[in-house]
């Protein structure tokens, strides 16, 4: 058996190493717990695939998927760096070579690893299982953990590393770079337009969960006048102390959250803060707005500590609450609308439309701009992109598992009165009760006494038809978190909780989507050229006040859309928002795939291929289905003509259209939906077949030169991965000594 | 007893590092060192104009953040 060695690297004679090469085999002890893990998770997965008839209990789903993430981490992220990363810890990164200590700056693994977790973890691994879970636990559990492991993980981690060695630079950027002038625009143009919808549908997500709910509509206002506190606390009072303000923030909100059940109660509050869906959508546009012209300092970071404190928080807690109340799965393993395709929830078959459905969690595009631009610039070593990227998404994977779980363990009539919309459960108890026995769930049917009483255990009026995951997560949590923390005493205070934490991540993301959209929208503008160039100036008002009003009216537009559609919003656009997401991913592994092609690495190219080629399937599927399918049910086009046929007849109503207004809004949302289909189908073709070109240019060329930045030798140390070695450990005791030495001798001079 | 209660100590400080960090209150004190290793002779500005440089360097670089 051959020895494992260690080789200290040098870039400087008068230096310790700055990196450590450590080859071998793995020490025995360390395989025997690599069996064991493999062993559990082996048993949860038959546990979780096999049980028919007995029930599950949620646990497993833990066992399956933290045992699958450690093997997948241990070796096929392994793979991956060997074959097509090729970290190299001699090599500065652009963190070291440009540390300006702001947004350069070489920052500890472990704090890199929460902030890049922070700012890819949202609301999209939360909604997206729980919408999935029509289709029963199997199928999302499966698409969540093993999409995540061979392709989501592996797309953020080889962005990641593609932008450290290329100064950090975005995704659009590199688009431009590695596939040339026309494919780079489309890229560009192809992200503004994901961007727009993916904010519009988060916004809806939002909207569906507050609409006339006064205690979430006051907990969640009062965030604002919170952030605003801190903004200026931290700005004149005390500069500098993040921590500080940010607890008092949190205490704050948990006020506001209990403060909201009070106001809730009276009827001054229930005057003020019952707000219909179309007005919050206004409210939300105008907080867009302010958003994206206001200074950062007095909203957006504020807003960003609370987030983010909140965000790893309620995380360990759901984990926690999860472990400790161990409950049983009420949900069937594959449910009858997989097989039909014909679920309330979403329309479509389980193939695409599961995979489209749970996005984030499995495969976001969205982290690639996160990955690419923000993260690369604080990496202390190239090595680390691999806990960073790879890590980080297996924890965000493990977060829509843990929604897929709270959707899954609640009462199925009940969740089918929450998730099903208004057309079909008519919108009240009875009504409801009547449409989700009809539905042949099997189990004991609903009495509306059963649902008016679940709303009011959670303090809310109704919980008919609140669509958009939201509402089901959060009354998931509740009945976890309550049976561990408080009782039943305090299931209003947890569903308040969630609620207001969803909609505080959704509001992290439309306020500094709004911004970042805004920004996009400048540049392009200002690269156009003549008078056009002074958009470019970031400090011009006008021009700021301008992109602004466009970003926000363009997403706003779908919102009100979404928010008045007789359809029932979520089901029509969430498709959207999943197929946006997905071409986004797209566009990223194409730019991966075509640089490792570029590079020659024949053999591996099937790493980024494979997720990029099933992403390709998935997504040309369900858009060919969304444009082409003659199902009103699935083809926007279908449903179109529909409504427009019955309109022509000279019909009073149709379908769920009561009016002959709902029809026009109908044949209007439909074809606006439609074009939108077709413009990002189209936008990702052109990159990828761009990409395509490319690279049998290269194979054909031998290879091309990518945009690679120069080699500069690195002058400091850091462990390759979380947990340092013992060589490494040595090290760094040489490193700590030298910074003695240094210290001592400018004493003596 | 005593083992345990050093044990809770460290921990409690390992947490503390970790959301002080995450946070950024030691941001002000990175900059100082930064400026003092690689521009020696220059004064560092105050912490307060140091947080308000670095949010007017955001308010043009906005970073997004995802769904």
């Amino acid at each position: 058996m051959v020895a494992r060695t260690t080789e200290p690297i040098r870039t400087d004679p008068d230096l310790p190493p700055v990196a450590v090469v450590e080859n071998g085999p793995m020490p025995a002890s360390r395989r025997a717990v690599f069996v064991v893990v493999a062993v559990i998770g082996a048993v949860a997965w038959s546990v979780l695939a096999l049980a028919r008839g007995e029930t599950v209990n949620a646990v497993w789903f833990v066992f399956a998927a933290v045992c699958t993430y450690v093997i997948g981490y241990r070796f096929y992220s392994r793979l991956v760096e060997a074959k097509i990363a090729h970290p190299r810890n001699d090599r500065a990164t652009p963190a070291e070579l440009h540390d300006n200590a702001k947004d350069f700056m070489p920052t500890d693994r472990r704090v890199l690893f929460g902030h890049h977790f922070a700012a890819i973890a949202g609301a999209g691994p939360l909604v997206g299982p729980v919408l999935a879970a029509q289709m029963g636990y199997l199928p999302g559990t499966v698409w969540i953990i093993v999409g995540c492991v061979l392709g989501g993980a592996v797309q953020d981690y080889l962005v990641l590393t593609l932008s450290v060695r290329r100064r950090g630079r975005s995704l659009g950027q590199m688009a431009r770079d590695e596939l040339g002038r026309f494919g780079g625009v489309a890229a560009l143009v192809a992200v503004f337009v994901i961007m727009i919808i993916i904010i519009a549908v988060l916004a809806l997500v939002v909207v569906n969960a507050l609409a006339a709910s006064p205690w979430g509509v006051f907990s969640l206002a009062m965030t604002i006048p919170i952030a605003l506190f801190m903004g200026v606390y931290l700005r004149f009072l005390r500069p500098g102390r993040v921590s500080e303000v940010t607890v008092i923030g949190v205490v704050l909100l948990l006020l506001a959250i209990v403060a909201g059940g009070w106001v809730a109660e009276t009827s001054w509050g229930q005057d003020w803060f019952s707000l219909s869906p179309v007005a919050l959508a206004w409210c939300l546009a105008a907080y867009g707005f302010a958003a994206s012209v206001l200074p950062v300092w007095l909203l957006l970071a504020p807003r960003d500590y609370l987030s983010t404190f909140m965000k790893v928080g309620v995380i360990v807690l759901l984990a926690v609450g999860i472990l400790l109340a161990r409950p049983e799965v009420q949900a069937p393993a594959v449910s009858s609308f997989a097989r039909n395709g014909d679920g309330p929830v979403f329309a479509g078959a389980l193939f695409p439309f599961l995979f489209i459905t749970i996005a984030c969690g499995a495969l976001s595009g969205f982290h690639s701009l996160i990955a690419s631009g923000t993260t690369p610039k604080l990496l202390e070593k190239e090595s680390q992109a691999r806990p960073i990227g790879y890590g980080a998404m297996l924890t965000e994977s493990f977060v829509a598992v843990m929604a897929l779980v709270t959707a899954v363990i609640i009462d199925q009539h009940l969740y089918f009165a929450m998730n099903a919309p208004a057309g079909a459960t008519g919108g009240t108890a009875a009504t409801a009760a009547d449409y989700v026995n009809g539905l042949g769930l099997g189990g004991t049917p609903i009495t509306p006494g059963e649902i008016e009483r679940a709303a009011s255990a959670v303090g809310e009026d109704s919980i008919v038809s609140r669509t958009g995951g939201a509402p089901t997560l959060a009354f998931g949590m509740s009945q976890v978190l309550s049976t561990v923390f408080g009782g039943t005493g305090l299931a209003a205070f947890w569903y308040h909780f969630a609620i207001m934490f969803e909609a505080l991540f959704i509001l992290t993301t439309v306020d500094a989507g709004t911004r970042v959209a805004r920004f996009m929208l400048s540049d392009s503008l200002g690269n156009l050229g003549g008078p056009m160039r002074r958009f470019r100036d970031p400090s011009w008002r006008t021009g700021a006040w301008t992109c602004s009003v466009v970003v926000v009216v363009l997403w706003g537009a779908i919102l009100l859309m979404g928010v008045t559609d007789p359809l029932g919003g979520i089901n029509t656009l969430f498709p959207l928002f999943g197929i946006a997401n997905q071409l986004l991913a797209a566009i990223a592994l194409t730019v991966v795939t075509v640089v490792v092609v570029k590079k020659q690495l024949y053999r591996w190219v099937w790493i980024p291929a494979v997720p990029l080629v099933w992403d390709l399937v998935v997504t040309m599927t369900a858009s060919y289905q969304k444009i082409f399918s003659s199902e009103p049910r699935i083809g926007y086009w279908a449903q179109h003509r529909a409504f427009q046929d019955a309109r022509d007849a000279g019909e009073q109503t149709f379908g769920v259209a009561t009016s002959p207004a709902q029809m026009d809004a109908v044949i209007r949302n439909t074809a606006i939906q439609g074009t939108l289909s077709i413009v990002f189908a189209v936008l990702v073709l052109v990159v990828v077949v761009v990409g395509a070109v490319v690279m049998v240019r290269s194979v054909r060329a031998g290879g091309l030169p990518t945009t690679e930045e120069p080699d500069e030798p690195s002058r400091m140390f850091a462990p390759r991965g979380m947990i340092p070695t013992a060589a490494e450990r040595e090290v760094q005791a040489l490193w700590d000594e030298h910074a003695r030495e240094r210290a001592g001798t400018a004493a003596r001079s | 007893m005593t083992r345990v209660v050093a044990a809770l100590a460290r921990t409690g400080r390992a947490v503390r590092w970790y959301t002080t960090t995450l946070l950024g209150d030691h941001d002000y004190a990175r900059y100082v060192a930064h400026v003092e290793r690689l521009h020696p002779g220059t004064a560092p500005v105050s912490e307060a104009t140091y947080w308000r440089e670095r949010h007017a360097e955001q308010d043009t670089h906005p970073g997004a953040r995802c769904c």
